[in-house]
């Protein structure tokens, strides 16, 4: 494992970005940062511009006038950087499947731009905060596997 | 000759330039993030966090915006670094060999300490982001507000130790011990926090309306190296605040035992004021600092001069 991705492991920033979300899973996210679960403890830091981020938390199921959006962060987010599709609408468009107004689920939207996105899938409605964790903790085994 | 350039390289290089003030730095930022998670009851990161955010940083891509001016872009966390690594590496020299300084080493102080304020204003302003550039704005102004009533403070300091300019000599007495040197010690200290961009002042950086202001183009290497030098200014602001109001280090173990506790007194009591107050607007800083700042000094001043002329050593 090279010392980029095992300090990547150590720190991880997150920027969270809403593609049209019921705000459900936004609180969910917020909630992490409470004194409960406090992701704080894992380094993990919510950061305010995708320039400074390692993960985009991505929210909601990607409408069309936030798809142009996601991916313009997308490219400005540097790499080595993850995408957490977190909750039901983000994995799968949920019960927006077939909607007017909307773009495709949220991995889609990301492999237009990156086909070698790193992309993790938190499922819920919303995801409990526990699950996040989990859902992060796996993503970062993942890696792990995936580098010699 | 060799010898020299060796012992001046190790100087700067080792102890106690870089490599000291970096540990020192990352320690002390982690007790900011320490401190503030235990004031919210929560358990806070690792001793280690800031070092592997610094580690994660320095193994990330590069992105410079294709409107941003690159030279400067470029340039002004050096410079910005550079300033702060001068400063605490000359304050800790003073520290540690009272004998070997130069006079009018707290003029240059003063100036070193508005180095890494430039650096913002500049890498701000040339990275062509509204963000930046309205953080920018924001510094300028901060930078206006505060240097003048940190100025002020100085020269009660300076009064107060019989009107020299040497750093050596200031820390010898300890004019917090005055009714002048305390209001003096009070203004520089909310100075220090402007200077630090801690909350009240941490208006040019305000991550929840401006997303970073200054340095939100900044990524991986670059971002690494303001973090470095936001890290390097917890060790050399509250160093000069030691040496200047609290009687710095002394010359025996004990006494350096006693400068290290002030320091970090010093570091929780920065802390503290910024986990309980609320960020202020920038014409409210403004005012803050131009007004009640600048005309307690001016009270202070007077207090320190009568004390001076009628030998009153508590005013």
């Amino acid at each position: 494992m090279s010392w980029k991705i095992k300090a990547l492991k150590k720190s991880i920033w997150v920027f969270h970005i809403n593609t049209g979300a019921c705000n459900n899973c936004d609180i969910e996210i917020v909630n992490l940062l409470t004194p409960k679960f406090d992701v704080e403890r894992f380094g993990i830091k919510l950061v305010g511009s995708p320039r400074h981020a390692d993960a985009l938390l991505v929210t909601g199921v990607g409408t069309r006038q936030a798809a142009r959006r996601l991916q313009e962060v997308y490219r400005q987010t540097p790499k080595p950087c993850a995408v957490f599709c977190m909750g039901a609408c983000a994995c799968g468009m949920g019960i927006f499947e077939g909607g007017y107004h909307v773009a495709g689920p949220v991995d889609n939207i990301i492999k237009e731009v990156d086909p070698n996105a790193i992309i993790a899938y938190v499922p819920g409605c919303p995801p409990k905060p526990q699950a996040m964790i989990s859902g992060v903790v796996k993503a970062l085994a993942a890696i792990d596997e995936s580098t010699p | 000759m060799i010898d020299d350039v060796a012992e001046n390289l190790f100087r700067i290089l080792i102890f106690p330039g870089l490599f000291f003030t970096l540990a020192l730095g990352l320690f002390a930022s982690w007790l900011v993030r320490k401190v503030s998670a235990l004031v919210q009851y929560r358990v806070g990161p690792p001793l280690l966090q800031p070092a592997w955010d610094i580690v994660k940083l320095m193994g990330k891509e590069v992105l410079i915006p294709s409107e941003a001016q690159k030279t400067v872009f470029i340039c002004a966390p050096l410079v910005g670094m550079a300033g702060v690594l001068l400063l605490s590496t000359m304050l800790w020299r003073i520290a540690i060999r009272p004998s070997d300084v130069f006079v009018g080493d707290l003029i240059v102080a003063v100036y070193l300490m508005v180095l890494p304020s430039l650096a913002l204003i500049l890498g701000g302003s040339s990275s062509a982001s509204p963000h930046a550039a309205v953080g920018s704005s924001r510094e300028m102004k901060l930078v206006l507000g505060y240097e003048l009533p940190l100025v002020l403070a100085l020269i009660v300091v300076i009064i107060k130790s019989g009107g020299v300019l040497n750093l050596a000599a200031i820390s010898q007495s300890a004019p917090i011990a005055s009714v002048s040197g305390f209001l003096a010690f009070v203004a520089a200290l909310l100075c220090v926090q402007a200077k630090l961009g801690f909350a009240p002042f941490d208006i040019a950086e305000s991550e929840t309306e401006l997303a970073g202001g200054v340095i939100i183009e900044y990524s991986g290497v670059l971002l690494a190296i303001w973090k470095i030098m936001q890290a390097m200014m917890l060790v050399a602001l509250p160093l000069f605040l030691v040496m200047t109001f609290l009687g710095g280090f002394g010359a025996t173990a004990g006494t350096w035992i006693w400068g290290i506790v002030k320091y970090v007194i010093l570091v929780v009591l920065v802390i503290l004021i910024k986990n309980t107050n609320p960020r202020v607007r920038i014409d409210q800083a403004m005012r803050f600092f131009w007004v009640y700042c600048t005309v307690l000094m001016a009270l202070a001043i007077l207090l320190a001069s009568v004390g001076h002329r009628y030998g009153l050593a508590w005013l």
